[in-house]
């Protein structure tokens, strides 16, 4: 049958060219979205786009899940003079979070985004899936300076996203532009450090990167490129030191756009940099630069303390949230530290649930802020009453962010904990539970602020609409499923998390039969995506 | 102390590309006012920019084009040393980012204009913490006013 023969030769072609649809869905969307100009239509075409991509995601996921990448080559173009994107069990893992994120903050988007922003809908979603176009191709890329350019799409648009919620507060505009600043020094740092790379070896690509770079490891530029690189993804993921921009950033922004930032956006930096840390530059280099226990453990501690520590100050639920983020990426980049297996994947499954349960309890906060104007504490008290759903919700991402045992948070933090062990470094561990227990007073007292108080007489909140009560019920079934079922999130983490730390990332053969890859039938998607993403650089 | 000239001389390009990165970076922190400070980080872009384009020359290699004649047909002399011309595309790429960050930057600053009626730092911060002041004082109960 000629036909049949035709249908699955369009589905292997359509299959091929996944990686491109991954990225070129969303990308082509925000045009279509300003292009149709209506509002209705935006939000639809936004959704639609997002669960494609979702979809993407998790096919790929399913394919590199056991180990082995997948390589596609944009617009034919073979690697390493061509961009290449390259998919494995890391990056499918952030991939599958971040669009999970998108496709489920859209609901919850529509109602909260209308009752916080009178005007620029179209533009606001637009700008909304530039975004997640922008974090999905620094992951999902393996070309360096690939990495820059969608940096620099995600960040540019959000501080637009940011920038938004000045109708509320008008602090949001500085909150951006604070952002703005912090944010183009580090991807300018990050482009310093990708020229340093590109003077010692000449090429771009990772891979490629990574066989050069070797018997080179004390050559200054290298050496020099490596700070670089780590300092300028520091500032995009605020780690310590650099994390000024964030608790104005998160709080000013729409809730709806600090459910996906504070989400996914950290997220996708600290992969990126533990993509240059274990494939790029080895895991011997990075572990006889000492930069790991001189640098990290210190700032990761600090972190862990400090941010929690100011989390408990705190008069608003939305600003503590913003200050535990700090506190959270802490844990993140203590499981980098750890240098290990168990804790290289901690930080992989840190970055997928807490992503999951950040997301449950922002979008508790829209809700309050839907209902009672605001999240200070003294105009949510005893909401939970009112809102039983909401509430609910509330207190299964504040036990997942504490990490209670059957929530997703415990999985991480006690793989934390045995990377610790695993080092002989005790005291870590400890340091770890210690620090788990600032969390729960801070969670605590919103459990408190939420039930315990008498809510306002005149209060007549309620539960939100339906389109955000579901997104909010699915992620927090989401937080305790992953806290029970662990094989999608350690499965992949553990794979990625061996295959970072060995750094088998050379340019070896892909280990999938990807033979249906294209390397000379770039047909329709594949030629859109090297015009759109690839083509500008 | 023997100061290698040769070595000096030779790396020119970095050293204006410190001196450059360095002016915009200072301008970025110390100075007060955004439109200044919009203007250090394209110093600072620019820096960057030159330190790309410096690598991607060769010493006696010439512009990367190839000399076609009228009909298009071109002909390759490999005796004809070019410039790397992969640093220089890089670039306009970065370009292109700097220019989208500086009306990014200009446009808030028009806002936050409008919203705040200063552009100078340290007004603006009077002003916020006068508003932090007051959400305290309005919101800080819950905190047994500790807050």
């Amino acid at each position: 049958m000629a036909g049949d023969v035709e249908i699955r030769e369009v589905a292997m072609t359509l299959h091929a060219q996944l990686p491109a649809l991954q990225i070129v869905v969303p990308f082509m969307t925000a045009p279509l979205i300003v292009f149709f100009g209506k509002r209705e239509t935006a939000w639809w075409l936004a959704f639609l786009s997002c669960s494609v991509s979702l979809v993407i995601s998790y096919l790929l996921l399913m394919q590199v899940i056991g180990g082995g990448f997948i390589s596609y080559q944009m617009g034919g173009w073979a690697p390493p003079l061509g961009i290449e994107y390259r998919i494995d069990a890391a990056n499918g893992l952030i991939l599958f979070l971040i669009s999970l994120v998108a496709t489920i903050t859209m609901p919850f988007a529509y109602r909260s985004i209308q009752a916080e922003i009178t005007r620029s809908h179209t533009l606001f979603y637009a700008c909304l899936m530039l975004c997640f176009t922008g974090l999905m191709g620094m992951v999902i890329t393996g070309d360096a300076f690939n990495v820059f350019v969608f940096l620099e799409v995600s960040s540019l648009s959000t501080y637009v996203l940011v920038a938004m919620g000045a109708e509320r507060d008008k602090r949001a505009l500085t909150a951006a532009f604070d952002y703005l600043i912090l944010g183009t020094i580090g991807a300018t740092f990050f482009v310093i450090g990708i020229g340093f790379l590109y003077m010692a070896t000449g090429t771009l690509n990772m891979a490629d990167l990574a066989d050069r770079i070797q018997g080179q490891e004390s050559s200054r530029t290298v050496r020099a490129g490596f700070a670089f690189i780590v300092v300028g993804l520091g500032l995009k993921a605020a780690m310590v030191p650099l994390h000024l921009w964030l608790p104005r950033a998160y709080t000013y922004a729409p809730s709806a756009v600090t459910v996906f930032l504070a989400a996914t956006a950290t997220k996708a930096s600290i992969y990126v940099m533990l993509r240059f840390m274990f494939s790029v530059y080895q895991p011997e280099f990075v572990f006889h630069t000492n930069v790991l226990q001189i640098l990290f453990i210190p700032l990761a501690l600090l972190a862990m303390f400090g941010g929690s520590f100011v989390a408990v100050f705190q008069t608003d639920m939305k600003r503590m949230l913003a200050y535990s983020s700090i506190g959270q990426i802490g844990y993140m980049l203590l499981g980098i530290a750890m240098l290990n297996q168990s804790g290289v994947s901690a930080t992989m499954v840190h970055m997928f649930n807490h992503g999951i349960t950040k997301a449950v309890l922002f979008m508790g906060v829209g809700a309050f802020v839907l209902r009672a104007g605001s999240s200070f504490y003294d105009n949510i008290g005893g909401l939970g009453r009112k809102m039983p759903v909401t509430g609910a919700v509330i207190v299964i991402g504040g036990l997942s962010l504490i990490g209670i045992p059957g929530t997703a948070g415990f999985v991480s933090k006690w793989l934390l904990v045995q990377a610790a062990f695993e080092n002989d470094m005790w005291p870590i561990a400890l340091l770890i539970v210690l620090s788990s227990l600032l969390a729960v007073i801070y969670v605590w007292r919103v459990f408190e602020v939420i039930y315990l108080q008498a809510p306002n007489e005149w209060s007549e909140a309620s539960d939100p609409p339906m389109t955000m009560l579901v997104p909010m019920i699915i992620l927090a079934v989401a937080c305790v499923y992953f806290g029970i079922f662990t094989d999608l999130s350690l499965g992949a983490a553990g794979t990625a998390a061996e295959a970072l730390l060995n750094g088998s990332f050379g340019m070896a053969e892909p280990s999938l039969d990807t033979s249906a890859l294209p390397l000379d039938v770039p047909h329709g998607a594949g030629d859109a995506g090297a015009d759109a993403t690839g083509g500008d650089h | 102390m023997i100061w290698d000239v040769e070595f000096i001389l030779g790396h020119m390009n970095y050293w204006l590309f410190i001196v450059l990165m360095m002016v915009g970076f200072y301008i970025v922190v110390a100075k007060g006012n955004l439109l200044k400070k919009i203007v250090g980080l394209n110093i600072f872009q620019v820096a960057v920019f030159m330190l790309y384009i410096s690598v991607g020359k060769i010493t006696g290699g010439t512009a990367p084009i190839f000399p076609a004649d009228l009909t298009g047909h071109i002909e390759y002399d490999p005796s004809i040393l070019y410039s790397n011309p992969l640093p220089h595309v890089l670039i306009l790429t970065a370009i292109v980012v700097g220019v989208a960050t500086t009306s990014l930057g200009l446009a808030l600053i028009v806002r936050i204009r409008e919203g705040f009626d200063s552009i100078e730092e340290d007004e603006l911060v009077e002003i916020e913490r006068a508003m932090m002041i007051a959400d305290n004082a309005e919101h800080g109960s819950s905190m047994g006013g500790r807050a």
